[in-house]
């Protein structure tokens, strides 16, 4: 079944179209929408930030979990990999991980900081797009990560398979995001829904690889969590369980 | 060795796909900076310069140097917290463990 799944992906990774990337640059986003953006994102970050000081309270080893995620976050979101099915480069997000690590809530304060450095420092994104970006990438990718991880464990997929899948379905989650915030910004008298499909398709040549990457990412991280400290799974939805 | 031929499908496709099906060379450029701008652009909202323009010369690799330090070393530096190297005889005994 795999295997069929790799094979489809590559037909469609060799089809060359331009490709979409999830950072939306500064000033892009009208200033009504960047200021939703921003209050669609605020609750998730406070939420987060309630559940830090709580967790931290209950396990002495959370706030190093939540700094190496954190760290982890950061670089995997601003290192460019080069996708030659596409011939261009983009990037993964790492927050499907991160959410079945430290839950959705602190993958959305993790990010929003990694956001606010790659913005203000490597021209990556921008402050003015922040909220929308926070929202794609922290909020949308962390809450898919965290449901599929969570629901493929309830139906009785083994633990990597269903890593791999909250890996890879995050990915996704994200740039079908930002293809939702550019298209819902951008549409102007045409459609929102045929400026959001054309978006999305674009995404493919770059997003179908480094999603798959993205999930052997997320399974591979698990995987070594679970066989060098398997405490550290202990608030993961049924992740210490084999 | 079906399976082996799929896997070579893959990652032929995945190496070959810009030059096999358009013949244009790849530009590896960031998609982030320009399909996104080009596309703002066509509909009237081109990106603005950042706030604090790291990206003129070779600046940006400069940020982009310091910004994998501070994050490796912090990430080096909690992994090792979390993660303490395995003393030798615990080594040993995992050894003698797994024979």
């Amino acid at each position: 079944m795999i295997i069929k799944i790799l094979a489809a992906a590559a037909l469609l990774c060799a089809l060359p179209t331009p490709a979409f990337a999830m950072h939306i640059s500064e000033g892009i986003l009208p200033i009504s929408w960047a200021l939703l953006w921003y209050a669609a994102a605020l609750p998730f970050v406070m939420w987060g930030l309630r559940d830090l000081r709580r967790r931290s309270e209950e396990a002495p080893w959370f706030k190093p979990l939540v700094g190496l995620v954190g760290a982890a976050v950061f670089l995997i979101s601003c290192m460019p990999i080069p996708v030659p099915s596409a011939g261009t480069c983009s990037h993964p997000c790492g927050t499907g991980i991160a959410a079945i690590l430290i839950g959705p809530g602190l993958t959305a304060v993790v990010a929003s900081i990694a956001l606010t450095l790659q913005a203000l420092f490597l021209a990556h994104g921008g402050i003015t797009t922040l909220g929308a970006n926070i929202f794609s990438m922290g909020v949308a990718g962390a809450w898919v990560g965290w449901g599929v991880f969570t629901a493929a464990r309830r139906l009785g997929l083994p633990w990597i398979a269903a890593a791999f899948l909250a890996g890879m379905l995050s990915d996704w989650a994200t740039y079908a995001t930002t293809s939702l915030e550019l298209a819902a910004a951008l549409h102007g008298d045409g459609s929102f829904t045929t400026m959001f499909s054309l978006i999305l398709l674009a995404f493919v040549p770059t997003q179908l690889p480094l999603g798959i990457l993205e999930g052997f990412l997320c399974a591979g991280v698990l995987k070594f969590v679970r066989s060098r400290r398997p405490e550290l799974l202990r608030t993961v939805p049924a992740g210490g369980a084999a | 060795m079906k399976k082996t031929a799929l896997i070579l499908l893959f990652a032929g496709a995945l190496l070959s796909g810009p030059i096999s099906t358009s013949g244009r060379t790849a530009s590896w450029s960031g998609v982030d900076e320009t399909v996104i701008e080009k596309f703002a652009e066509k509909a009237g909202r081109p990106a603005w310069k950042p706030f604090i323009n790291t990206d003129q010369g070779d600046l940006l690799l400069f940020v982009f140097l310091l910004a994998g330090a501070a994050g490796g070393f912090a990430a080096g530096y909690w992994f090792r917290v979390l993660f303490p190297p395995r003393r030798k005889n615990e080594v040993g005994r995992i050894l003698n463990h797994d024979v």
